[in-house]
């Protein structure tokens, strides 16, 4: 009993800083809804502008980097090192293409002058000003969560990497495991709110 | 001393999960491409929770957690809930 580390004290410190971060994006869900129920037409158009393909590759992508995060502790859990960093180099992968596309996703309307304040959105239809809007704020938030997580991830692969996250001791990971699954939650309301209404 | 040992998920069980929610993707995607009104909404946000019941349950193993952060985390979900059901109170009667 001596100075064991309290796994379970460590798990609930994260899970009432993500309480925290679902009452952020929980509050942007609420502002979307509203200007939704005032500008439906507007964003039902403005959601047939956004490309579905790689919403959906954007969805696949995180959850199968959300799997292979909880797999990777199952495989520290048990001992095998070697598929642990395996797991997780995977899961960072699939967080940098998640980047690369909405580079691409982001640029592509860029150049179709859709950026916050363009004239080509504050000369419009006010209902398509507020989706965009919308969409860049809670989508630009999100990215900088995926982010954070893959740096969290990246730390854990290290650490893993170092023995210092072991099937003993590895709170760290399962916390780093927690936040990813937070970006992945996100996403998951993100991408039927802007791709696929309508 | 209170037993911290926590459950193990197997990867079978995680796979499965995996499949459930890639499944869902797809069926999310398809229904979007018909036009049912205001059913498309009440859709897609129904798979939307179903999937985040999924990953909340396995994947951040809520299922498997003791009393403390079950019933925070519900009592997260009711302050959401009334975040987003007074909104709605004001947005609805206002006019």
């Amino acid at each position: 009993m001596t100075n064991q580390p309290d796994q379970t004290g460590v798990r609930i410190s994260m899970w009432l800083f993500l309480y925290t971060e679902i009452i952020l994006f929980g509050g942007l869900f609420v502002l979307y809804a509203v200007y939704f129920y005032d500008f439906s037409a507007d964003f039902v158009q403005g959601g047939k502008e956004l490309d579905r393909v790689i919403g959906t590759l954007n969805t696949v992508l995180l959850l199968v980097s959300s799997f292979t995060v909880a797999a990777s502790i199952t495989a520290i859990r048990r001992q095998t090192k070697r598929l642990c960093l395996l797991l997780l180099a995977s899961s960072f992968l699939c967080g940098l293409i998640f980047l690369i596309n909405k580079y691409f996703e982001w640029g592509h309307k860029f150049a179709h002058d859709i950026y916050p304040n363009s004239p080509a959105l504050t000369s419009g239809p006010h209902g398509r000003n507020i989706f965009f809007g919308l969409y860049y704020v809670i989508t630009g938030l999100h990215g900088l969560h995926v982010i954070i997580g893959m740096t969290l991830l990246g730390v854990s692969f290290v650490l893993v990497y170092q023995n210092k996250i072991t099937a003993q001791r590895f709170a760290l990971l399962e916390n780093s495991g927690l936040y990813w699954h937070l970006v992945d939650l996100i996403w998951i309301f993100v991408f039927p709110l802007f791709y696929l209404i309508l | 001393m209170e037993s911290t040992e926590q459950h193990l998920m197997s990867y079978k069980t995680l796979g499965l999960v995996l499949a459930a929610l890639l499944l869902l993707t797809g069926v999310t995607v398809g229904v979007s491409y018909f036009d049912m009104g205001i059913f498309n909404v009440v859709l897609a946000l129904g798979i939307a929770s179903t999937k985040v019941s999924l990953v909340l349950l396995f994947f951040m193993h809520l299922k498997y957690e003791g009393r403390a952060i079950r019933f925070s985390f519900i009592g997260t979900i009711c302050f959401l809930a009334i975040m987003i059901g007074f909104t709605f109170f004001d947005v609805a009667f206002r006019h």
